[in-house]
């Protein structure tokens, strides 16, 4: 059995139960992959490779998308 | 840079009169922010009021308790303006860097806006940061337009650095106060190779037209419209203002003269 994986997302820790796929990741939180972007560990996750990006212990994922600015 | 323009007729052909940049071609001379509006539906109908075909936004964490919350996408949609991503509350290099790499990663475009501030109540732009920055943006493949200093060598520097656009401010962001320093300005946008766009400062619509008279390619703003009393008015004023700016340059103005000279003939006068 899978031990829980604590992971940190848009500063706010998270813990998951098993290593999962940032794809699957991202859509049970409910979002729309097309508009957003993905950092691990201060590194660009390209597009296509959000299916083969598992999620490990102490990664720290930002998650942004444009918003209104001057 | 500047498409031409001069028609038989002496009216600018708004077909032929275009500004370029990093490739792009544009025919409005107006960019605008997409920030500090009451709502998205009110951005999307001042974006669409003002004519604009580029739109700064800025990159921020998405709020992962509100997921489905709208989008600025779903209201001013990518594949119709032009975006130019900013790197609003970066203070470093790296932060800069870091920033718009995402934005490419988000919107796969290289075209970006560098803003690298200082302290408040001016957020003047610091320019040792923002030429370290330019300089790792450049390296990194970004074509940087750049807010800048009223400073014709900064901005002379930052061309030659290899920014495709340079923009200095008419006056401190936000601040409404209209082009504090024409002299400058006009210092700069004469020995630009590369578009001049005044960014921040502009107040009202006659300042707008103010800064295209001076020679500007365009002009930047936000606050000016999302902080009047009626922002889609204010946006069609804007882009009013920024044509007929756009006209009387081209038109180019009479002479200043210190005494009267009187329009009517003063021969054929009845005796």
């Amino acid at each position: 059995m899978d031990s829980p994986i604590s992971i940190t997302v848009n500063g706010e820790p998270r813990v998951l139960d098993a290593p999962l796929a940032l794809s699957e990741f991202l859509t049970s939180a409910g979002l729309d992959l097309r508009k957003v972007a993905v950092e691990r560990n201060e590194e660009i996750v390209p597009r296509s490779a959000y299916g083969t990006t598992v999620l490990g212990p102490g990664d720290q994922i930002e998650v942004v998308h444009f918003i209104g600015g001057g | 840079m500047d498409g031409l323009i001069a028609a038989e007729n002496g009216v600018a052909d708004p077909v032929s009169d275009f500004w370029e940049v990093a490739g792009r071609r544009f025919r409005s001379r107006l960019v605008v922010g997409t920030g500090r509006y009451k709502s998205l539906e009110e951005t999307a109908a001042a974006i669409e009021a003002s004519g604009a075909e580029m739109v700064t936004v800025a990159v921020r964490r998405v709020n992962l308790s509100d997921p489905g919350a709208p989008m600025l996408q779903d209201f001013v949609p990518p594949d119709r303006y032009t975006y130019l991503p900013n790197t609003a509350g970066c203070h470093t290099a790296r932060e800069a860097v870091r920033t718009l790499r995402l934005a490419r990663e988000a919107g796969g475009w290289n075209l970006v806006k560098l803003e690298v501030l200082g302290p408040p109540p001016f957020l003047y732009p610091d320019m040792p940061a923002t030429f370290e920055a330019a300089e790792a943006l450049i390296k990194d493949g970004f074509e940087v337009m750049v807010y800048c200093a009223d400073d014709p060598l900064a901005a002379k520097r930052l061309e030659e650095m290899g920014c495709v656009a340079v923009m200095p401010l008419g006056a401190p962001i936000g601040s409404g106060l209209g082009l504090s320093n024409p002299f400058m300005l006009r210092s700069i946008i004469e020995n630009a190779r590369v578009p001049v766009l005044v960014d921040a400062g502009i107040g009202t619509a006659s300042e707008a037209a103010q800064a295209m008279e001076l020679g500007c390619d365009a002009v930047l703003l936000n606050s000016a419209i999302a902080h009047a009393r009626d922002p889609v008015r204010m946006a069609r004023a804007m882009r009013a203002g920024v044509e007929a700016g756009r006209h009387a340059y081209l038109a180019g103005r009479m002479p200043r003269n210190y005494a009267a000279d009187a329009s009517s003939p003063m021969s054929g006068l009845i005796r």
